[in-house]
């Protein structure tokens, strides 16, 4: 580790603190149904929107309303996109004559791409023309981010009023997040992107006769806008086979920068409009607070294991200055990869800018943890916020029953009904992946997929469910996931991750809205300062320990204690 | 359910529209008016041919030149149609032996040991174009005698190509290998 590092570091969490506060009060005002300054360009585009559809955009729906259009619109969305992956070879915009893809490739992909994963078991530049990529992934990176945002509004919603039967208008609220907040963010990160080198292209490759006179293909393609909107729907899935690694999708510092900039200040920005809307902004900063003192400590130790080098090449003339380089560019070096890894997994993003496979034990370990805390560091826009809710609950819950009181957390009470739903939601996770990881780890076929033996082994294939059900999307590339097993399988955990999931944290919503939101008394466990804060944070730490410790322990861990007294597999 | 079928349906149509045709089109559009080269994959021109990309690395096996990073991609290194990191985990043994191997290779050539971390370790993407200043200064020897140069001209050209961080902080120390190879043949 150095200073220099440290100050990389620091300089891009400063950059999004900087515009927490803009942005946040900008999506308060958007969620909220008022004027912008974008009203008069999209305003007209937003009604008509309505109309052709047939919403009415002032009629409120109760929670099940609003989940059931939810619920309709992915499908719909899943529906669209498998098609469209299926009969690639008969749309247009395909210059390398790509196929359509096999029936659990498709199935795999068009669920990650619903629900936000962006888990890939294709490469993008040897599988998807240029059509399945914009009209197909890049619409879905739009519409899964603003899905999530529009729960999140609703959840928000629920704390905010008082004995209210409704929850907004899920049609109205996707549509805002979409128009007023991803679309003209994603043109302006997009032109940026191209400024600094990714290409925007609807041609297919190019051909160059190198310095030694063989030929090279370069994929190319429209990378811009996907990249853009990849990182601020905190999507994650790449134009290419490794993500942000490619020179294409991350060529320099700079865009190394924009990209986590840009997965990173929504989902903050969005935890203070939640401030903003409940009418109490420190509660957002509270909220903020938890998440960063987790996410900055995930940093920390994978730069740190990271930066100590692979001591198996050290013994055999590898010098450790650089640190652990296997899976790494040479242009972001350690900092910036620690950097992007625990961002990356502390967001459901799960775009990559190095190998998280070749990483060390502990370096792996983080970003493995980070998504087994339940994505709310601070999470996938929207979904980090609703989850952060479940255990701002939980800890009052907690707080509650060891003074005795009657939790509340910002006038509502928590009872019996809303514990009930938390823990379904909460209990999804676990089930999820250490279910299905265990079920692989004594399939053979299952086991044949693994790319290292060993506990390292074990790691890539609990990386993959933990990745699938936590909505994340990267891996331990080494498990040849694209198998019918691991596709049908990854694709199931990412549904039970993201629809089993909110249904029950949109009941708690419904039950929480009708309940009558009382002042703060003297008796009054206060959610905005310090102590909660703590609270908060010990209360995911002991959750995401004591469920997946045991695992971690035989994969990551071991492995660590053998790179050190020098054991391969 | 019903009553959502429609705005799910057409909400779906519409916004691809809007999100997946109408906007990467405009962004292409600008993007190809306003900043073609960088648009278009930041090509190399040498006598009129392209020689390859800034951003993407390129096999360099000849002593004549600086040398890349190893490059997972199959099947063979640095194909730019199908990027690849190695994905071998830390305890891999296949990992020691390549690096085993190749650190031999390099000792044959004049190198050194301990060798520079990013001559011996795949990079993530299979196509990193950079090198580290330890590495580029690893090979002046080299590539110096089998071009019947000066060390030290070789050298000066090595510092001349070396990318400094901005303002010190921003980025990495770093050696572009194609963009030095082609310097060095202008020599």
């Amino acid at each position: 580790m150095t200073l220099v590092g440290w100050l990389q570091i620091s300089l891009l969490f400063l950059a999004v603190l900087l515009v927490i506060k803009p942005l946040g009060l900008y999506m308060a005002r958007v969620f909220s149904g008022e004027r912008t300054f974008l009203s008069p360009v999209l305003g007209r585009m937003e009604r008509d929107l309505y109309r052709v559809s047939g919403i009415s955009p002032e009629k409120e729906q109760s929670w099940l309303g609003y989940t059931l259009a939810m619920l309709t619109f992915s499908l719909a969305g899943f529906l669209a996109l498998y098609a469209m992956l299926r009969l690639q070879a008969y749309l247009p915009l395909n210059p390398q004559g790509f196929p359509g893809l096999p029936s659990d490739l498709a199935f795999n992909t068009a669920v990650s791409f619903v629900t936000n994963t962006n888990w890939q078991n294709y490469g993008g530049e040897t599988t998807m023309s240029h059509f399945s990529q914009m009209a197909g992934l890049t619409v879905q990176n739009f519409l899964s981010a603003a899905t999530g945002m529009a729960l999140a509004v609703a959840v928000t919603r629920a704390l905010a009023r008082s004995k209210v039967p409704t929850l907004g208008n899920f049609w109205v609220d996707m549509t805002r997040a979409t128009l007023y907040v991803l679309l003209p963010l994603a043109i302006v990160v997009a032109l940026a992107f191209v400024a600094m080198g990714l290409p925007q292209t609807l041609d297919g490759s190019v051909t160059a006769t190198t310095l030694e006179g063989a030929n090279q293909v370069i994929s190319l393609g429209p990378v811009a806008s996907q990249e853009a909107i990849k990182q601020l729907g905190t999507n994650g899935g790449g134009f290419f086979n490794v993500n942000a690694a490619h020179p294409f999708e991350n060529p320099s510092a700079w865009s190394n920068y924009l990209n986590i900039f840009a997965m990173l200040s929504i989902s903050s920005a969005l935890v203070y409009a939640f401030g903003q809307m409940v009418g109490n902004r420190r509660q957002g900063w509270a909220l903020i607070s938890a998440m960063a003192v987790l996410l900055i400590t995930g940093v920390a130790v994978t730069y740190w294991a990271e930066s100590q080098g692979n001591t198996i090449l050290t013994a055999i003339g590898v010098d450790p200055a650089l640190g652990n380089m296997e899976g790494k560019e040479a242009r972001f070096g350690q900092a910036m990869t620690a950097l992007y890894a625990a961002v990356t997994t502390g967001l459901s993003d799960g775009g990559v800018n190095g190998m998280h496979g070749s990483f060390t034990g502990f370096g792996g370990l983080v970003p493995m943890f980070l998504i087994q805390l339940g994505e709310v560091l601070p999470g996938g826009v929207g979904s980090g916020l609703y989850g952060m809710l479940i255990f701002a609950i939980l800890s009052v819950f907690v707080a509650g029953l060891m003074v005795g009181r009657t939790p509340e957390f910002l006038g509502k009470k928590i009872e019996g009904r809303e514990m009930k739903f938390a823990m379904l939601a909460v209990l999804i996770l676990p089930l999820a992946i250490l279910g299905f990881t265990a079920v692989s780890a004594m399939l053979p076929f299952a086991v044949a997929s693994v790319g290292t033996a060993g506990p390292h082994g074990l790691s890539e294939i609990l990386y993959a469910y933990t990745s699938a059900a936590g909505n994340n999307g990267s891996a331990f590339g080494g498990l040849s996931g694209n198998t019918p097993w691991y596709n049908t399988t990854l694709g199931i955990a990412m549904l039970l991750g993201r629809f089993a999931y909110v249904v029950p944290v949109m009941a708690i919503a419904g039950s929480l809205a009708a309940k009558v939101k009382s002042p703060a008394s003297a008796g009054t466990f206060p959610t905005d300062g310090p102590l909660f804060v703590g609270l908060l944070i010990g209360i995911i730490l002991i959750l995401g320990g004591l469920q997946f410790l045991p695992a971690l322990v035989l994969g990551p861990i071991v492995e660590h204690f053998a790179m050190l007294a020098g054991q391969t597999f | 359910m019903l009553n959502h079928i429609r705005p799910a349906i057409t909400l779906v149509v519409a916004m691809t529209a809007l999100t997946g045709l109408a906007y990467p089109l405009a962004v292409n559009g600008i993007a190809q008016a306003v900043m073609p080269s960088g648009a278009n994959g930041s090509l190399i021109e040498r006598d009129g041919t392209v020689v390859g990309s800034a951003l993407i690395g390129q096999t360099f096996t000849s002593d004549r030149y600086f040398w890349p990073r190893p490059s997972a991609t199959g099947p063979d290194p640095y194909n730019a149609a199908a990027s690849s990191g190695s994905n071998l985990g830390t305890t891999s043994v296949k990992l020691k032996e390549r690096v085993i191997a190749d650190v031999a290779r390099l000792t044959k050539t004049g190198i050194v040991q301990p060798v520079p971390a990013d001559a011996v370790t795949a990079s993530g993407s299979g196509l990193d174009p950079h090198i580290s200043p330890a590495f580029a200064r690893a090979q002046i020897k080299r590539v110096a005698q089998a071009r019947g140069l000066e060390t030290a001209a070789v050298a000066s050209l090595v510092a001349q190509q070396t990318a400094n961080p901005t303002f010190g902080v921003i980025g990495q120390e770093r050696v572009n290998v194609l963009e030095l190879n082609l310097a060095l043949d202008a020599l």
